[in-house]
């Protein structure tokens, strides 16, 4: 058989760098604790027991940016909670993730008024936009797998994982 | 109007010449701008009225002119009775005397009128916005102010929407 094969045998496996780098991403893709509104109760509930996403790695909820990979923006962003939005995601370490969680982040849901953001995606960039006024924790899940596939694509060759 | 309302408000139109209005069992006493802080003290210390249990504005703009009232919304929990004091203001900067030495919880209430309506008050200790950021251009609560600011993307729009629409900087 070919070196493949016989590296095997030796319990030696080759595969390419960025493979290995995306996995060891989606891994463990530690998740901000960022509730804004009524979305952040789902957000809990896709934690919690009966959903668990620690089935994906993603059980530890960070409190401080500087140690979490993913912002999940749950709830409406109004505009004075942007600045701090925008902080906050400025003080995570890249590799950085955002998912919009649920119509008001976004875009705006049904708070088409002055003192919302009409979707998250005007102050900090957006990967995966999660629909539902909340998403169930299905839909949550849903769309950090979406994530999870994108990171899986990511060339570390890009001059940007966006 | 409830009978325990008749005598105090029998007193405010004699002492305020203040009009009187009832609307669904609530009781309204209209008084003229200057003598507020003096009507508000009458109340709570002739009349027993010691909680202000809420005070607000409403604009009557296009309708009304002087476009604004001012509602004073005082409870009696000694006598069971509550009764609200209206005031009437208007024009381009429209302003009032400050109610919070006599009521100091009208201080963050009267920074919210403030802060939705654009009505200033006199004397206030700290006049600063509550709500809306420190760069706010507009009082939003104004009818005249505009309600949202982007249009529902459709199918049609979808293109003109997107290319208006602001971006973070990375």
């Amino acid at each position: 058989m070919g070196v493949e094969q016989k590296l095997a045998n030796m319990g030696v496996v080759t595969t390419t760098l960025e493979s290995v780098i995306n996995w060891s991403r989606t891994g463990s893709m530690w998740p901000m604790l960022f509730g804004l509104a009524c979305c952040a109760i789902e957000m809990m509930s896709a934690q919690a027991s009966s959903f668990d996403m620690s089935r994906f790695g993603m059980e530890l909820m960070r409190p401080s940016p500087r140690q979490s990979d993913l912002m999940i923006v749950a709830g409406r962003v109004s505009k004075k909670m942007g600045p701090v939005l925008r902080r906050l995601y400025d003080q995570m370490p890249e590799p950085k993730w955002v998912i919009a969680m649920g119509d008001c982040a976004s875009c705006g849901g049904v708070f088409n008024n002055y003192a919302i953001f009409q979707g998250v995606d005007e102050v900090v960039p957006v990967d995966v936009y999660v629909a539902g006024c909340p998403p169930r924790p299905e839909a949550l899940i849903h769309g950090a797998l979406t994530l999870h596939e994108k990171v899986r694509g990511t060339k570390l060759t890009a001059p940007a994982a966006k | 109007m409830d009978h325990k309302l008749e005598l105090i408000v029998q007193s405010m139109q004699a002492e305020f010449g203040a009009r009187v209005e009832e609307f669904r069992g609530e009781t309204h006493i209209f008084v003229e701008a200057p003598r507020i802080v003096e009507a508000l003290t009458a109340l709570r210390d002739t009349h027993d009225f010691k909680l202000l249990s809420a005070m607000t504005a409403v604009d009557y703009w296009p309708q009304e002119s002087p476009r604004f009232h001012v509602v004073y919304q005082l409870t009696s929990v000694t006598k069971n009775a509550s009764i609200q004091a209206r005031v009437a203001v208007g024009g381009e900067q429209p302003e009032l005397p400050t109610a919070s030495g006599v009521f100091a919880s009208a201080n963050w209430r009267e920074r919210e009128v403030f802060d939705m309506f654009g009505i200033r008050f006199a004397g206030h200790p700290d006049p600063r916005r509550i709500l809306m950021p420190t760069d706010y251009e507009g009082h939003p609560l104004r009818k005249d102010h505009p309600l949202g600011y982007e249009e529902p993307q459709f199918t049609f729009n979808f293109d003109e929407i997107r290319l208006a629409k602001p971006s973070p900087k990375e």
